[in-house]
């Protein structure tokens, strides 16, 4: 008889054996996250600190693998907030560890892509990671590390500490990895173009195994606003969440526990919404206890429906809420209807001013509009829409859109068809705006959100949610008004050229075959009429 | 003589006066800082209209403006400024050019046409602007027809002046071109021209000494007669004032040639003198083909529809004898060509039948 065998596994095992959710699917696909995990890490590191990003990027053949494959190694330096030297090997030899599980906007989500690559690295060639790094103080730290995959713990094989005499600030990382740089070439030089496109203030330069130099110099130094830390917003919740922050609370009543943990509930709010939940008491010294519902609103504040007097209340400690009550209480924040939106000062978007500077930078287009849409929620989490419309220019003719995508300013480059962006590009109704797929436009979408509705942990497109759908339709409306009223001017501009064109053809002609007809030595003076078609047209535009 | 002679020489004149007057008008509209402007009347068929007293169609009230203002006129204004400068240097200098020539000149001056069609519809622009033939701008069409006969010609074409010619010189007549259309009639001894609609028959008649025996200048149409060739029976007409006989086939396309010469056609409408009212039709008559009991073919579908076309046709109207002969077509369905008379021997058309038909115009008149 046949025995089942459980044995619990480590985080690091169970993304050793099940990379794919990550997107390291192929040899080429690894070798293309690797280097975007890196450089986001990167990216963020440098941004937490309002610094305008230099991130330097070398991948560098190191020899053959397998017939397809070669082994790469592949350097990052940045100049970003760097890494307090106790936290260094646990940031990289530890799965599911990281600094990105408080709500704000930044580009990774689970405190996993560098390490899954490291990771990745380590099983296909059995080598450390070097990783060094100071945060501008006087020493620099540098580790070369190894993942314990079963117990999901670093091994710290050395360890080397530096004066930093220059007060360099930044972090350098370091491994070797399989892949197939050939193939996912057009790939990796995609992502940094369209990376320079989103990240206007960065400094990107990479190095190929070739020795060929990719630049892509920033264009201003201006950054967007950094987004600040939130708390949970009570529509975003679930019981899991609660039990943790019922855990952690130090409130013993849960008026000041929502108060205290939730994302915009102020003491009305919360009173309103315990009085929905039935999970508080009124009383009034006089009249004694009062009713839920028979409470009455003075001043803002709950009172005796009597004597008009401020009703005293109690409710319960959260500590002591029962598990059936806290599924209750997660269904009930859910419902309640009365919630403040979520506000967007925990979210970064690029802004319409660096949007424009970034798609400028990277397409040169002729003609380029720039909207940001106010902020919106999906199940309590808020996000914006940031949507431009490129024309001409180095904006490629492909005989259809040219879609660039866009999530918490990491270029999305696969699946588009799956995308909520491309969804809603092609079931719009083109021709109302005389705009035809034909046309060199590029179409670029930025969703910015503290969590960005990913269909998957690869995080290459976003799920269809409406009210996603809804934002970047209505972005996309407004910015197809604006570039139908650039065509139209255009097409005007351009006709108005064909007959001025037209005239200064004829007008000399007629001028010189009717001189001659006339028999006369001096041609007419035709400047004014030429000069009045000018101004004629001047006048019509 | 003297004052027939001037002829030709004052129509260049006027037609280069009315070149240098369209040109001058242009020109003191550019120089005021006017766009030039023209009007001409429209060649449209609702302005075509057939005027009973001149026997020949013209245009009606309506006109159409051109102007350089226009956009889409300022390319067709610049042709037809061209066109007249062409036009004018071809008549001062005396050479002569073909539709087809003007359609590639036109291109030395960067105006290029788009095809032969809008040469040709800017040529006819300027006949209409200007009321010249586009033959007294020297453009010719190809010359298939000829003439034969005792007239002598003077010619003022540059090399030939002072010369004259005897047009029964050449046995095979003498091509209607540029030429001898240019030329100064100086005398003839002939009192008749007969117009021929075919070559084969015209070649008969000078072997038969047509000419001579009936004192008449004898001319090849070639079918369809080109407009020179249209324009010179007028002249004939009118300068020597020769009666004109026209001898076609015995069915609606012959009768129509005829009809053509005595009438003019539509295109033409702006056009004076390109016809000559006075013309008779000889023959072949249907009832011709009745009374010589000529062989015949049957009238097929299109010879039907032709002949009920011309029965409404308005030129088909002033004179009985055409109704007369349509409905007898119709009576016979039969047609016969020019060269069915050939079964009573080569010489009859010659002997019996001209003479006959000769007679009974007279004798109509």
């Amino acid at each position: 008889m046949a025995q089942a065998t459980f044995e619990e596994i480590s985080a690091s095992d169970f993304f050793y054996r099940n990379r794919d959710i990550a997107g390291l699917t192929n040899p080429s696909r690894a070798i293309f996250v690797a280097i975007r995990e890196i450089v986001e890490n990167s990216l963020d590191a440098a941004e937490s600190q309002k610094i305008p990003p230099d991130v330097y990027v070398r991948l560098s053949y190191e020899g053959e693998a397998t017939k397809e494959t070669q082994i790469y190694k592949l350097r990052v330096e940045d100049n970003g907030s760097g890494i307090p030297p106790r936290f260094i090997p646990s940031a990289f030899g530890q799965v599911l560890y990281g600094s990105k599980y408080k709500l704000k906007q930044a580009r990774g989500t689970f405190g996993l892509g560098g390490k899954m690559a490291v990771l990745y690295g380590q099983i296909t060639t059995h080598q450390p990671v070097f990783v060094t790094s100071s945060t501008g103080q006087e020493k620099i730290y540098s580790f070369k590390l190894m993942i314990d995959i079963q117990r999901n713990k670093p091994i710290i094989l050395d360890r080397k500490v530096l004066i930093n005499k220059d007060h360099w600030r930044g972090t350098i990382v370091e491994f070797t990895l399989e892949g197939d740089y050939l193939r996912a070439m057009p790939k990796i030089i995609e992502y940094f173009k369209q990376t320079a496109m989103v990240n206007p203030y960065a400094n990107i330069t990479f190095v190929d195994p070739k020795g060929r130099l990719y630049k892509f110099t920033r264009a201003t130094t201006i950054m967007p606003e950094s987004p600040k830390e939130t708390m949970p917003h009570p529509y975003g919740v679930d019981v899991e969440l609660l039990q943790r922050l019922i855990q952690i609370t130090t409130c013993t009543n849960m008026l000041d526990f929502l108060k205290g943990h939730f994302h915009r509930v102020g003491e009305i709010t919360a009173i309103k919404f315990l009085i929905f939940s039935n999970l508080i008491s009124f009383s009034c010294r006089e009249h004694g206890k009062i009713e839920n519902d028979q409470i009455k609103w003075v001043d803002s504040r709950p009172s005796c429906p009597s004597c008009g007097k401020t009703a005293e209340y109690s409710s319960k400690n959260p500590k002591k809420l029962s598990h059936e009550e806290i599924v209750r209480l997660m269904q009930n924040l859910k419902k309640y209807k009365d919630f403040l939106p979520p506000d967007a000062s925990c979210l970064s978007p690029l802004g319409e001013d660096l949007l424009k500077a970034g798609i400028i930078k990277e397409l040169k287009p002729e003609y380029l509009v720039v909207h940001q849409r106010k902020p919106s929620t999906y199940a309590g989490h808020p996000f914006i829409v940031e949507l431009a419309m490129a024309y001409g220019g180095d904006v490629p003719k492909r005989g259809t859109f040219v879609i660039y995508r866009f999530a918490n300013k990491i270029p999305l480059l696969y699946d588009e068809a799956s995308d909520v962006s491309y969804r809603v590009i092609s079931v719009m109704n083109w021709r109302r705006y005389k705009v035809a797929p034909e046309m060199p436009i590029a179409i670029v979408v930025h969703i910015c959100s503290t969590k960005v509705p990913y269909k998957t942990v690869g995080k290459e497109f976003i799920a269809d949610r409406p009210e996603v759908r809804r934002e970047v339709a209505n972005a996309l409306r407004e910015v197809a008004r604006q570039l139908q009223h650039f065509l139209a001017r255009q097409e005007h501009v351009h006709m108005e050229k064909k007959r001025l064109g037209i005239f200064s053809k004829y007008l000399p002609k007629i001028a010189e075959f009717s001189t001659t007809l006339a028999q006369q030595k001096r041609l007419p003076d035709i400047d004014k009429l030429l000069k009045s078609v000018q101004k004629y047209g001047a006048e019509e535009s | 003589m003297a004052q027939k002679k001037a002829k030709i020489a004052e129509r260049q004149l006027e037609v280069i006066a009315g070149l240098k007057a369209f040109g001058t008008q242009i020109y003191n509209q550019l120089d005021q800082g006017v766009f030039p402007t023209i009007n001409m009347p429209s060649r449209s068929t609702e302005n075509i209209n057939y005027d009973p007293t001149l026997r020949q169609f013209i245009l009606g009230e309506k006109s159409v403006s051109r102007s350089a203002r226009n956009i889409r006129h300022i390319k067709p204004f610049t042709q037809l400024a061209w066109a007249a400068m062409f036009s004018n240097e071809l008549t001062t200098q005396r050479k002569t050019s073909t539709l087809r020539d003007v359609y590639y000149s036109a291109q030395a001056y960067e105006m290029t046409f788009t095809d032969q069609q809008e040469s040709n519809n800017i040529i006819t622009d300027l006949e209409t602007l200007t009321g010249f033939a586009r033959e007294d701008f020297h453009i010719f069409p190809e010359e298939r027809s000829a003439i034969f006969g005792d007239l002598d010609i003077g010619y003022t074409v540059p090399g030939y002046e002072g010369k004259t010619l005897n047009l029964t010189s050449h046995p095979d007549g003498v091509l209607i071109g540029p030429a001898l259309t240019s030329s100064e009639f100086i005398g003839t001894k002939a009192d008749k021209v007969i117009a021929i609609e075919k070559g084969a028959l015209f070649t008969r008649f000078i072997e038969e000494n047509v000419h001579n025996k009936h004192k008449s200048l004898l001319i090849s149409c070639g079918g369809q007669a080109p407009r020179q060739t249209r324009s010179f029976i007028r002249r004939l007409h009118d300068e020597l004032g020769l009666p004109v006989f026209i001898l076609t086939d015995g069915d609606p396309w012959g009768m129509h040639i005829a009809q053509v010469i005595i009438s003019g056609s539509a295109n033409a409408a702006h056009l004076r003198e390109l016809n000559t009212p006075d013309a008779v039709w000889s023959g072949v008559w249907a009832s011709d083909i009745v009374e010589y009991k000529l062989p015949t073919d049957p009238l097929d579908e299109v010879d039907i529809k032709r002949l009920n076309e011309l029965a409404r046709d308005p030129r088909y109207q002033n004179d009985p004898l055409w109704q007369r002969e349509i409905k007898l077509f119709l009576k016979i369905k039969r047609k016969a060509e020019q060269e069915a008379f050939s079964r009573y021997g080569l010489t009859y058309i010659v002997d019996e039948y001209l003479p006959t038909k000769l007679e009974q115009a007279k004798g109509k008149k």
